[in-house]
């Protein structure tokens, strides 16, 4: 086979990946508020005194970092319907991404919760805070800022995992361009500018994170 | 089916999983080693060949990635089994990640051992090999360990370009059974104890690497 690269049906398919762009960032963005809020809240229970409440989040957190995101999505897309749950494809797999990356940002909150100096969380014990309240206006507002550069690339990670949603048909770019690729039976062009347009946006974000890195505060947060 | 009787099914393709892996790790770590000494060389012209190689394997999708070399690469007239293309998807994606570990560590190995080994006019292999290596090794060993997780998590995809992987035979035989979530769980636990092996083996090496050696008081 000869070297034929068609600039025409480069361009041509170029608007409906774009569509489909639109989708895998849906998915990521999503799927990272998601990692946010159930990481945080992993985090925290994994300080909690009761062994039994700590032992199986560190056992969730270890088994969804250890296991491939595929065989997790599979296992949510094919198993919750046997229990009468029906999802569409792109909700399975916004759960999926969100509770897979939930592992990882756990640890990272984790990280930020062991920077909080200790006086502080005597010093709301102290003041007789509840452990709601020494979270919500004492530990995590100092704990959140050093983290938030790690917390960024694993949305930078997240987007490059989101084409496995394809796997449990969701049209995002990736699947778009299997399914024009099929049509013209041109394989080359379709992936090509995939992979391209992921690595614009991914240098992009990666940007993005070193600018919010450059203007968080140096050490913790400011005091006024 | 039982489960005594699914498990046999799914070790035939936890074998295909750990050849994979294997092979992968040994391309990876050759990978990150090459491309990692070749983003510190003084040349820059190879340093600016490494730092693309990273970026663009950091920078885009590992499933892309083996989409690409898999069906792609043949419209070019690069044409290549599965298994193949697998590999060495996972072990240029992998390699491009190690390749910043191994960087990092280099980098890490104290200034004045690079002014000494120049004092002692050692030619620039003999720098690398006998000063600057044997002290950032141990430094490489935690990180090359979540690379390889992360390549064994990887090789998963590669039931998406037709490898008959466990992933691959977990979908065969929810096919077969419908017992979806018996398969998954077993699929899921089986990873996870190759995973648990992994773990173990970059415990034992970084126990049997540091050992002996003076890092600046950092290691007491």
């Amino acid at each position: 086979m000869k070297f034929v690269w068609d600039w025409d049906y480069a361009l041509e398919i170029l608007p409906p990946l774009l569509k489909a762009l639109v989708v895998t960032v849906e998915a990521t963005v999503l799927g990272f508020l998601l990692a946010l809020v159930v990481g945080l809240l992993l985090a925290v229970l994994r300080r909690a005194p009761l062994r039994l409440v700590r032992w199986p989040v560190v056992f969730f957190v270890e088994f969804v970092r250890s296991t491939p995101l595929l065989v997790q999505l599979y296992f949510l897309y094919f198993v919750l319907p046997d229990y009468g749950v029906s999802l569409p494809a792109l909700v399975v797999g916004v759960v999926g991404l969100g509770l897979h990356y939930s592992a990882y940002t756990a640890e990272v909150y984790r990280s930020g919760l062991d920077g909080v100096p200790r006086g502080q969380w005597e010093a709301a014990r102290a003041l007789n805070l509840s452990a709601y309240r020494t979270y919500r206006d004492v530990v995590v507002p100092q704990a959140i800022p050093p983290i938030i550069p790690a917390l960024g690339n694993y949305l930078i990670s997240m987007f490059k995992d989101s084409p496995l949603l394809s796997a449990i048909t969701v049209v995002e770019a990736l699947q778009r361009a299997k399914i024009l690729g099929s049509e013209s039976f041109q394989y080359l062009e379709p992936f090509t500018v995939v992979g391209l347009l992921f690595l614009a946006l991914s240098l992009l974000s990666a940007a993005g994170v070193r600018r919010v890195e450059h203007h968080l505060p140096k050490h913790g947060i400011p005091m006024k | 089916m039982t489960l005594a009787e699914i498990l046999p099914y799914l070790l035939k393709g936890t074998w295909v999983t750990v050849e994979i892996t294997l092979i992968s790790i040994v391309l990876a770590l050759l990978m990150a080693f090459l491309a990692g000494i070749a983003r510190v060389s003084e040349h820059r012209l190879v340093r600016w060949i490494a730092r693309g190689y990273v970026e663009l394997f950091r920078g885009t999708s590992l499933l892309v990635q083996m989409f690409w070399i898999y069906y792609a690469l043949p419209m070019l007239g690069v044409e290549m089994s599965a298994f193949t293309a697998g590999v060495l998807t996972l072990g240029l994606n992998i390699g491009a990640y190690g390749a910043e570990v191994v960087r990092g560590a280099i980098l890490a190995v104290p200034k004045e051992q690079y002014e000494a080994s120049i004092a002692l006019n050692f030619t620039p292999l003999r720098r690398l090999w006998q000063i600057i290596l044997p002290q950032a090794i141990p430094a490489m060993i935690p990180p090359f360990g979540n690379n390889a997780i992360e390549l064994l998590k990887g090789t998963a995809l590669v039931s998406l370009i037709t490898l008959h992987d466990l992933t691959f035979s977990g979908q065969l035989l929810r096919n077969l059974t419908y017992q979806t979530a018996d398969i998954f769980s077993l699929v899921l636990l089986l990873y996870f104890v190759i995973a648990l092996f992994i773990t173990g083996v970059v415990r034992l090496l970084e126990r049997r690497l540091g050992v002996g050696l003076d890092r600046g008081g950092m290691a007491r």
